[in-house]
This record gives structure tokens, C-alpha cells and sequence, in this order.
């Protein structure tokens, strides 16, 4: 289960993260951040063809956008809520806070863990460290991406695949999984993640996810992993929990 | 056709429940311990009789593609746990309850929602009567009611998974409840008219425009299946 107030202070702490880009967030009168969606750092077709520019585009300004929209709505009200003193209704609104949050934070870190096949970005030789941390801990780097795949292969329903740093900057590499749109917290670093979302990959792949996740490795911003891997992140400098 | 599901799903209501007392489905099969494969029922339908609300290729590879996978999960689970059992491995005959509930439950789940839609140049869309229409205007207000607590209830799922309408077989009335991924509907509860809400069930034709297909799919639903099942509930 999320810690809800995790979640609450990983949201809170987006916004310098946020301000990077520019206008990804404002300040209301009442205090309240209002988050907005972040522009894609390449093109709709920049992933082809492992990734269809139908898909990149429905995903990011529909999909996304939903999330970034009723997050703040929900927000919105949760601050009325506090300030009604009315928890019941702030009880009511967390779990739309955690899915629409969840859904925001995910797919920004998505995005970025992304990059156009045969880039400089999604060269191993962009995570030099991070690929010396994964053949220690799974033997192989190939045996890394097939235990990956399997376990991407084994959710059922929505969900999302993550290599974390566990615990923290100090910590080992493992895989973990996330229900809909649950984020990953408690302190584990996120590497990089792959949406297991049928509108992920469905237009493309239809009913063969298998080869969405075999393509998704072609299209992974090892440059990106890296630099989360050694917390020397500058262009999504996701906070910690 | 409808003989084909007759003959899966009560092996199925079997083995779904043996997910938790790991008793062979041997009481409901009339031959004792030669377990039946769950196969693929066919539609009672073309795969394109549901346009234009379900496109042909969207009920295509949702049949043949999505609860065959569903069928073949279920099959191998069923292998899985047969063997363990036999060897007298229980720990792994349990380990493998959330594959079982999974493959079982979209087995389960896809024959139930196959027969209750039908074209809407046959038995579907419209609105019940009878028996059924009494039970949804004193349990839901009116039939106008029950449909939008049914859209609210599809439009508030958070992932994929399915909202049924239910008859609750100790009070007799009739519910609304919704099931993340194959959980199937169990316990008091019995299903009488379930709808997917799994992106493969609309994404090809409406794509993230979720509500459009929740609103279209009222044309296809087959209310004589549905006050068959109550009936019978
Ligand atoms: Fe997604
Ligand atoms: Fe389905």
C-alpha cells in the first residue's frame, strides 16, 4: 500500500523539479500548486517505429493530461475540504489523489526514460556505473533484461514495471512492480519504467504485449538511468521520499 | 453454441472455487477424476453483429486472441495444480491461487459478458421488463438511475477491471459492484450483466475516450439473458 502522506510530500516536493521547464506549475492565491503537463523532451514520432507516434500522442496530451487535470481537481477540492474542516471528505479524496498523482508522476518519469532508438541516450555506454551495478547483481546484463521482461509479462491488469535503487542512493538495483497507477515510494530510487497500460502499446501491438516489451528496450534512455542511478540527475531531479 | 459454454462454466465455477479449498472440480464433473479442459466457447454471434458500437475487430481478437489466452491460463494452472497435488506438494498447489483466480476469472468473466450483449438489430439494447424491470426501479429508482450508477461505477474504476449488476442470492435485491483485473464475482453475489472495462474492450475504436464506449454499449446489452440469469439467481 502507498503511504498516502508520502505521496502528499512527493507531490509537494515536484514543484522545484517542476519549475525547470518552466511554466509546469502555479501558485495560487489559496496556496495550492496546480501541476500541468510536461512537454515530451523529443517529437510524437521520435520513438518509431518501436513506439508509434498514434500512441506517443494520444498517451501524453490525453492520457497524461487526464491524470495532471483531475489530480488538480481533486486537489482543489481537498484544500476546500481542509478548509470546511470536512474530512470526511478529504478521506474520500485520497484515493483520487494517489491514482491521478500516481498517474502524473509516473508517466513524467516515463517520458524521460525514453529516447529516439540509436541515440547517444540509449547507448550502454551512456551507464558505464549502472551497467557494472546490474551485471553484479544479475549475472548478466542480458539476464537482467529477460528477468525484467518476464516480470513486465506477469502483471496482471494495469500496472507499471520499475528498476529501482532500493532504499536510496546507497542501495542495491531490484525490480519491483506498481498496480495502476500506485508510484513507487518508501525511499527506493526509480531507474527506469515501462507502462504496462494497454493504451501503452495496444493501437500498435494490439493483443502482443510481448513484442512491445522486447521493443521497449530499444527505445530506453540508459543516459537517463545512469544519472539517476548515481542521483546526478539534472533534467528530472525526482525528490526522494 | 450456447451448449459449448453450458459445458465450461459450471467446470469452471468448479475450479474457481478451488482456488482456496484446492479440491479437485471432481463433485461437479459426472465422471470422477477425468478433469475437462475449459475450451473457448463460441460467440452466439458474428464478430461483427455488435457494430457499430463494438467494432468486428475489437470483438475479434478479444475473443479469439484475449479469453483464449484467458482459456489456456486457466488450462495450465489447472495442469499445474493437478500435478503438485499428486505429488502432495500443496505449497505449490497454493502458489498458484492468483494465476488460477486470474486465467479462471477471465474465463468466467468473458462467457458471462459474450452472452449478455447481442446485436441491437436482435435482442439487444432497449430496457427490460417484467420481473427485472420491478427489481431495477425498487432497488435503483428507475432504469435511467441504474444506468448511470453503472457508467459512474465503469467510469470510477481505476485500471482495469469489470462492474456487474448483481443479485445479492440472500436479500434478493439487486447491486452494483466492480472487480479489479478477472476478480470474478463470488460469495452472495450472483452475475447478471457484466461489462469490460479492460482498455482491449474499447481502445481500438474509442481510445481514450472511455465514456463514449460505456455510453455505447447500453445498445448491445441482451436483457433476456440478463432476466434469464435472474430468474434463475
Ligand atoms: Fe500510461
Ligand atoms: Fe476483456
Amino acid at each position: 500500500m502507498v503511504n498516502i502522506s508520502s505521496l502528499w510530500q512527493y507531490l509537494a516536493l515536484q514543484s522545484p523539479l517542476q519549475s525547470m521547464s518552466g511554466e509546469q506549475f502555479n501558485i495560487t492565491k489559496m496556496g495550492l500548486t496546480t501541476y500541468s503537463l510536461p512537454q515530451l523532451p523529443y517529437a510524437y514520432d521520435a520513438l518509431e517505429p518501436h513506439i508509434s507516434a498514434q500512441i506517443m500522442q494520444l498517451h501524453h496530451s490525453k492520457h497524461h493530461q487526464a491524470y495532471v487535470t483531475n489530480l488538480n481537481k481533486a486537489l482543489e477540492s481537498h484544500v476546500a475540504a481542509v478548509a470546511a474542516n470536512d474530512i470526511a471528505s478529504q478521506i474520500a479524496l485520497q484515493q483520487a489523489i494517489k491514482f491521478n498523482g500516481g498517474g502524473h508522476i509516473n508517466h513524467s518519469l516515463f517520458w524521460k526514460n525514453l529516447a529516439p532508438a540509436g541515440s547517444d541516450e540509449t547507448s550502454l555506454s551512456a551507464a558505464k556505473d549502472l551497467v557494472t551495478a546490474i551485471e553484479s547483481t544479475w549475472g548478466s546484463f542480458d539476464n537482467f533484461k529477460k528477468t525484467f521482461s518476464a516480470i513486465l509479462l506477469s502483471i496482471q491488469g494495469s500496472g507499471w514495471g520499475w528498476l529501482v535503487r532500493e532504499g536510496g542512493q546507497q542501495g542495491g538495483l531490484r525490480i519491483v512492480t506498481t498496480k495502476d497507477q500506485d508510484p513507487v515510494v518508501g525511499g527506493d530510487i526509480v531507474i527506469f519504467g515501462v507502462d504496462m497500460w494497454e493504451h501503452a502499446y495496444y493501437l500498435q501491438y494490439l493483443n502482443g504485449k510481448a513484442a512491445y516489451v522486447e521493443n521497449i528496450w530499444n527505445v530506453i534512455n540508459w543516459k537517463t538511468a545512469g544519472e539517476r542511478f548515481l542521483g546526478t540527475s539534472s533534467s528530472d531531479n525526482m525528490p526522494e521520499l | 453454441m450456447s451448449s459449448t459454454l453450458l459445458r465450461t462454466v459450471p467446470a469452471l465455477r468448479g475450479a474457481v472455487r478451488a482456488s482456496g479449498a484446492l479440491k479437485p472440480a471432481s463433485a461437479l464433473a459426472s465422471t470422477s477424476f477425468v478433469r475437462s479442459k475449459a475450451t473457448l466457447p463460441d460467440l452466439p454471434y458474428d464478430y461483427g453483429a455488435l457494430e457499430p458500437y463494438i467494432s468486428g475487430k475489437i470483438m475479434e481478437l478479444h475473443h479469439k486472441k484475449h479469453h483464449q489466452t484467458y482459456v489456456n491460463g486457466l488450462n495450465s494452472a489447472l495442469d499445474t495444480i493437478a500435478e503438485a497435488e499428486s505429488k502432495g506438494d500443496f505449497t505449490k498447489a497454493a502458489s498458484m491461487a492468483p494465476l488460477l483466480n486470474f486465467h479462471g476469472g477471465g474465463h468466467l468473466n468473458h462467457s458471462l459478458f459474450w452472452e449478455n450483449l447481442a446485436a441491437a438489430s436482435r435482442e439487444g439494447g432497449g430496457e427490460p421488463d417484467g420481473a427485472l424491470k420491478k427489481a431495477i426501479d425498487s432497488d435503483f429508482g428507475s432504469f435511467d438511475n441504474f444506468r448511470k450508477q453503472m457508467n459512474t461505477a465503469l467510469a470510477g474504476i481505476q485500471g482495469s477491471g469489470w462492474a456487474w449488476l448483481v443479485k445479492d442470492k440472500t436479500s434478493g435485491t439487486l447491486g452494483l459492484v466492480t472487480r479489479a483485473n478477472q476478480d470474478p464475482v463470488t460469495g452472495p453475489y450472483a452475475p447478471l450483466m457484466g461489462i469490460d472495462a479492460w482498455e482491449h474492450a474499447y481502445y481500438l475504436q474509442y481510445e481514450n475516450r472511455k465514456a463514449e464506449y460505456f455510453d455505447a454499449i447500453w445498445n448491445v446489452i441482451n436483457w433476456k439473458t440478463v432476466a434469464s440469469r435472474f430468474d434463475k439467481a
